[in-house]
């Protein structure tokens, strides 16, 4: 359990290892799209880590990669009929990004460092905790940007008639500076934990 | 004449693809420390994307529509990419030693930029023939050859200036990315 939250947040694929940086930017201009993608890209996560760690002692050395990627590739194009069928509006959403899922280099590297060493339960897991960071990630971003440059949050308006919002921030610069400053503050954090610690 | 004019300005400017289509920020980020590394990766992608363009446009319009496998794009695709990665990769070895010293460090780590298998996608979905596919992924890597090289420049200059210690490193270089996302927000006016 502990080990399963360090990975959300310590070992987070978007702010401390900077993986699968355009969708996080791409995706995040409002919190649904952010689910939608982060949800998206766990069940991928997950499925792939369970096949590639089942698979482990079969696949050749040589040729793993190539071996993963269609492995990761034939579960977004599920992923993407799926979403396809039952919601047709977060598809249209999301678009182009639905098949870049599968260069989506979290995945290529959980398959690479964990889901080929370790058994098909703890890849599970590991994939299911690299999901959610990436989701969590995904979706702090897409407040602070669906807020303050649409004025919304999850489609409801939070603010009064007279709220102008920075429309900036939903562009791509926004993408960009939000994240930028994020990563700051979350600096900032572990610099006061490190401090404390060392004192 | 004029059409294909507009496409490459669209390409390059106006919907510039690391920084209006946010694609390919991982090389963006990654590989944007210092100038002339980053003109290698530009180069790199747009000799991949080139031919990846036609490779994947021929595989759509006569394996793919004609067996009506259309769901298996995605697939076919990547696969593509990454055998032809792969190949570029041996052949630019044995052919040219001095160009594999300079690209050869970039060329493995295409496969997984977003921006080659965006646009072939990006290609059947706006229903390019086989010289527009061509001409638009050349376009669109010499876009992100362009928001690459000027991001390097800016770096470079950052190394030496002195930043807040807790916006050090990527933070500060995100920041500047914004920015001149920014300055690219000036082309939207464009109309072509």
């Amino acid at each position: 359990m502990k080990e399963f939250l360090n990975k959300i947040i310590k070992e987070n694929p978007v702010f401390v290892l900077l993986l699968g940086m355009c969708p996080t930017l791409a995706t995040s201009t409002s919190v649904s799209n952010a689910i939608g993608m982060g949800l998206s890209a766990t069940a991928v996560l997950i499925c792939s880590n369970i096949v590639i760690s089942a698979l482990r002692k079969a696949i050749p050395g040589k040729i793993r990669i190539a071996s993963y990627i269609v492995i990761i590739a034939s579960f977004v194009t599920i992923v993407e009929m799926v979403l396809h069928a039952f919601v047709p509006a977060l598809y249209k959403s999301l678009g182009l990004f639905i098949p870049l899922i599968v260069v989506n280099c979290i995945i290529l590297g959980r398959a690479e460092a964990y889901a080929s060493k370790n058994g098909v339960v703890k890849s599970a897991v590991d994939g299911l905790a690299m999901g959610l960071g990436f989701t969590l990630a995904l979706s702090i971003l897409a407040t602070v940007r669906e807020i303050l440059g649409a004025g919304t949050f999850l489609g409801y308006h939070i603010f009064g008639q007279g709220f102008q919002p920075a429309t900036m921030l939903i562009m791509a610069p926004g993408g960009f500076i939000v994240l930028g400053i994020v990563l700051g503050i979350i600096n900032v954090i572990t610099q006061r934990k490190g401090g404390k610690n060392n004192g | 004449m004029a059409e294909i004019f507009s496409l490459i300005i669209t390409a390059i400017l106006i919907e510039n693809v690391v920084l209006v289509k946010f694609m390919g920020i991982c090389p963006f980020i990654g590989v944007s420390k210092k100038t002339d590394t980053a003109l290698g990766m530009g180069m790199a992608v747009t000799f991949v994307i080139a031919i990846s363009s036609a490779l994947t446009y021929l595989a759509q319009t006569y394996i793919l529509d004609k067996l009506g496998l259309g769901y298996l794009q995605t697939i076919t695709f990547i696969l593509i990419i990454a055998s032809l990665v792969q190949l570029v990769e041996m052949a630019i070895q044995k052919l040219s030693p001095a160009l594999y010293s300079s690209l050869g460090i970039y060329l493995p780590l295409i496969t997984t930029n977003c921006a080659v298998l965006g646009v072939a996608i990006l290609n059947i979905q706006k229903e390019f023939n086989l010289i527009f596919s061509v001409i638009y992924g050349t376009s669109v890597a010499l876009g992100f050859t362009l928001a690459i090289f000027l991001f390097a420049g800016v770096r470079e200059r950052l190394e030496t200036s002195s930043i807040p210690k807790w916006m050090e490193g990527f933070p500060i270089a995100l920041v500047t990315a914004g920015l001149l996302a920014m300055t690219f927000l000036g082309f939207q006016g464009l109309s072509l």
